[in-house]
């Protein structure tokens, strides 16, 4: 089971899709599940909106959307032999709304239902387009808390097999998105820092999305700066047209935003545990997202992890 | 720079805006620059439109300190310091404070303002469960953020306040916060939960509900909760009120929200989004920010055409240019080719922006563009820099 977490807006569902894409081209069976239901991972597979009862998207591949209200009621259903009658009404509005206060429960319900598929063995791979960064670890951490809080219960056991496959480095990872940007690569360093300390999980891996292309080597940064010379450029501009200049600019800019991303990029890498695997994915250009840009993302991660 | 106002036109400038406004609350997607823009604009108007300026950041983040110079940014508001404007050769005309969103620590003043007596305020501020909402629940951050707001506006101090929101999950989450505290209390759970528990152990009707509730959460959780909860009624009406009025602080006219966006897709989705809940609930949109947008020019007709001229005929075109550079035709060919790659690949990208900021700009009467910057914003003079681009 991976969990696919990241800062806001570094496209942490078009990684999470890329994998599943990618394991699920391998032959693995695969589910990925969206927990924040922003419809984002169905405009990633473009199938339309996902619900709590997975579908299949792809050969091998199955996508879902979390629901707390439906994994509470498939959790009655397979841990309690509640009649039904009791089910509905009073009871399960009480436990909605024990769900949305109590601590721990709304987050147990996310992360037990992705943790029950693992044990039942439904799937080779779950993989969790999970919270962002700042609420993951109280994601994952849930079932610690619960454990500590509730004395008896059923709710108390049944978090104990969910320790087990999230305490299990061989089961569970945790998948860091981030772009080579100031905040989203510091918030990925104290995260990595997060998990390990407060949460016995650990991150797997940490995927940069979006780096920019190096355009040129240094000796081709040399001739682009003779391009940029006054009567080359004007030459340039006879050859090529007026916005020949604009040209020029333009990858100015793109070699100057590389620039100043590849510091960060360096931030990124000095600063995480050695040995943790950095996989790279370019910016893509991309129109919109959807599934050109997630089977594209799947070929890139694709390459880094092989 | 937009004229004057007159006559009945609306703000077209943030600047306009701005001056006629006594809270500003940004809002949108994670990751898209709300709390830097926040700040930036804060900052703007201490310098340009005088009087105490306050920008409340709740982001967890915590970033804004840094470019503010202020090291400990806390539940306390705390001026910037004059000289950082001073020695930037400005001087403004208002003072600019800042206070960063401490959750924990506003819920355990909201207690205290709240509590009927001593007893009650520690018994809730002991209760282990009362830590742990406070402590991690979005929700409760949600809530306690407009509270807040509504704190400081109601307290006279500023005669402007910027609050950049939480990241929120969606943009319901934050608006609604103190509505449904307000149907918390109401509802129906609460007062069964919190009916004496005796009575409803031994009520008939609930016996079968109350067994199978211990036998999932465990009896002692159960009561646990109930204790919370019991205590937590004791605060009803103080709470209940206090919903209702931030709930008319943001509803009031002079408040007005900014929704900050980029225009990668998922942002502008997500922007879109604010502003239809925004008009749902009669909740004034004031602007809508671009942030990180690629030059304008970059879509123009004579760079394109330029491009796909480098791109077609780079081999001709290295040829040409080989002798009076005195750079090898085979390397120039090469250098020429990527950069009119480069310049297409570019292009899609800010045609797709274009074409995310005309649907934008339906939307409300402010919309400023800021440029995406080559080195991210450290300082206030960076602050400034940015709210320069986007204040006229």
């Amino acid at each position: 089971m991976l969990f696919v977490t990241g800062k806001g807006g570094v496209g942490k569902t078009t990684i999470a899709a890329g994998l599943a894409v990618h394991a699920a081209s391998r032959g693995k069976r695969v589910l990925v599940g969206e927990v924040d239901a922003t419809g984002t991972l169905a405009t990633a597979f473009e199938c339309g909106p996902l619900a709590f009862q997975p579908r299949q998207v792809d050969d091998r591949l199955w996508a879902m959307a979390m629901n707390t209200e439906d994994s509470l009621r498939e959790y009655l259903r397979v841990y309690t032999r509640v009649p039904l009658v009791a089910r509905i009404g009073p009871l399960a509005r009480t436990l909605d709304f024990v769900a949305s206060a109590a601590p721990g429960v709304r987050e147990i319900l996310v992360v037990g239902k992705f943790c029950y598929e693992v044990r039942e063995r439904h799937y080779d791979l779950v993989i969790v387009d999970a919270p962002a960064t700042g609420h993951v670890v109280g994601h994952l951490a849930a079932p610690w808390a619960i454990n500590e809080l509730v004395q008896v219960g059923l709710v108390r056991d049944q978090t104990k097999w969910m320790i087990d496959i999230l305490g299990d480095p061989a089961r569970t990872g945790v998948v860091v998105v981030t772009t080579p940007e100031e905040m989203p690569v510091n918030e990925t360093v104290e995260l990595v820092g997060r998990l390990g300390a407060e949460v016995p999980v650990s991150a797997s891996a940490v995927v940069v999305n979006r780096v920019l292309p190096e355009l040129f080597t240094r000796d081709d940064e040399a001739v682009f700066d003779r391009l940029r010379q006054p009567a080359a450029t004007r030459r340039l501009r006879e050859l090529a047209g007026e916005g020949a200049e604009r040209v020029l600019d333009a990858a100015a800019l793109a070699v100057a935003l590389r620039r100043s991303r590849a510091d960060d990029l360096s931030r990124l890498d000095e600063r995480l545990p050695p040995g943790l695997p950095l996989l790279f994915v370019p910016e893509l250009f991309a129109r919109a997202d959807g599934r050109r840009v997630t089977i594209k993302v799947a070929a890139a991660l694709g390459e880094e992890i092989s | 720079m937009a004229g004057a106002r007159i006559g009945t036109a609306p703000a077209a400038t943030l600047e306009q805006l701005l001056a006629a406004k006594e809270i500003v609350v940004t809002c949108g997607a994670g990751g898209v620059g709300k709390t830097t823009t926040a700040a930036a604009l804060a900052a703007m108007a201490a310098v340009h439109l005088g009087g105490n300026v306050l920008v409340l950041t709740v982001d967890p983040a915590r970033r804004l300190a840094d470019a503010l110079g202020l090291e400990a940014l806390g539940n306390v508001e705390r001026q910037v310091d004059p000289v950082l404007f001073t020695g930037l050769g400005l001087e403004p005309r208002g003072e600019l404070w800042a206070a960063m969103l401490d959750t924990k620590a506003s819920w355990d003043d909201l207690i205290r303002r709240q509590a009927p007596d001593a007893a009650t305020r520690d018994a809730i501020l002991a209760n282990p469960l009362y830590t742990n909402i406070t402590g991690r629940f979005v929700q409760s951050h949600d809530y306690v953020a407009m509270e807040r707001l509504h704190e400081v506006h109601a307290s006279g101090r500023y005669d402007l306040i910027v609050v950049d929101t939480p990241p929120s999950r969606s943009a319901l989450d934050l608006l609604d916060a103190p509505g449904r505290m307000t149907e918390f209390f109401a509802g129906r759970l609460i007062r069964w939960l919190t009916a004496p528990y005796r009575s409803r152990v031994f009520s008939a009707a609930t016996r079968p509900l109350t067994h199978v509730a211990d036998r999932i959460l465990g009896a002692r959780f159960l009561s646990d909760i109930t204790e919370f909860f019991v205590l937590l009624q004791s605060l009803e009406s103080g709470f209940v009120a206090r919903a209702a009025e931030v709930q008319r602080v943001l509803a009031d006219r002079r408040t007005t929200f900014c929704v900050v966006t980029t225009l990668e897709p998922a942002p502008t989705r997500e922007a879109g989004f604010f502003v239809a809940e925004l008009a749902e609930r009669r909740l004034h949109l004031g602007a809508v920010v671009v942030n990180k947008a690629l030059p304008d020019w970059i879509c123009e007709r004579a760079p394109t055409a330029a491009a796909e001229q480098l791109r077609r005929r780079a081999g001709e075109v290295a040829g040409e240019l080989a002798g009076p550079t005195r750079v090898p035709a085979e390397r120039l060919e090469r250098v020429v080719r990527v950069i009119g790659d480069s310049y297409a690949n570019y292009s899609v990208v800010a045609n797709r922006e274009a074409e995310q900021r005309a649907e934008l700009s339906r939307t409300a009467d402010v919309l400023v563009t800021v440029p995406l910057l080559e080195e991210p914003v450290h300082d206030l003079a960076g602050l400034l820099a940015l709210g320069e681009q986007a204040w006229r």
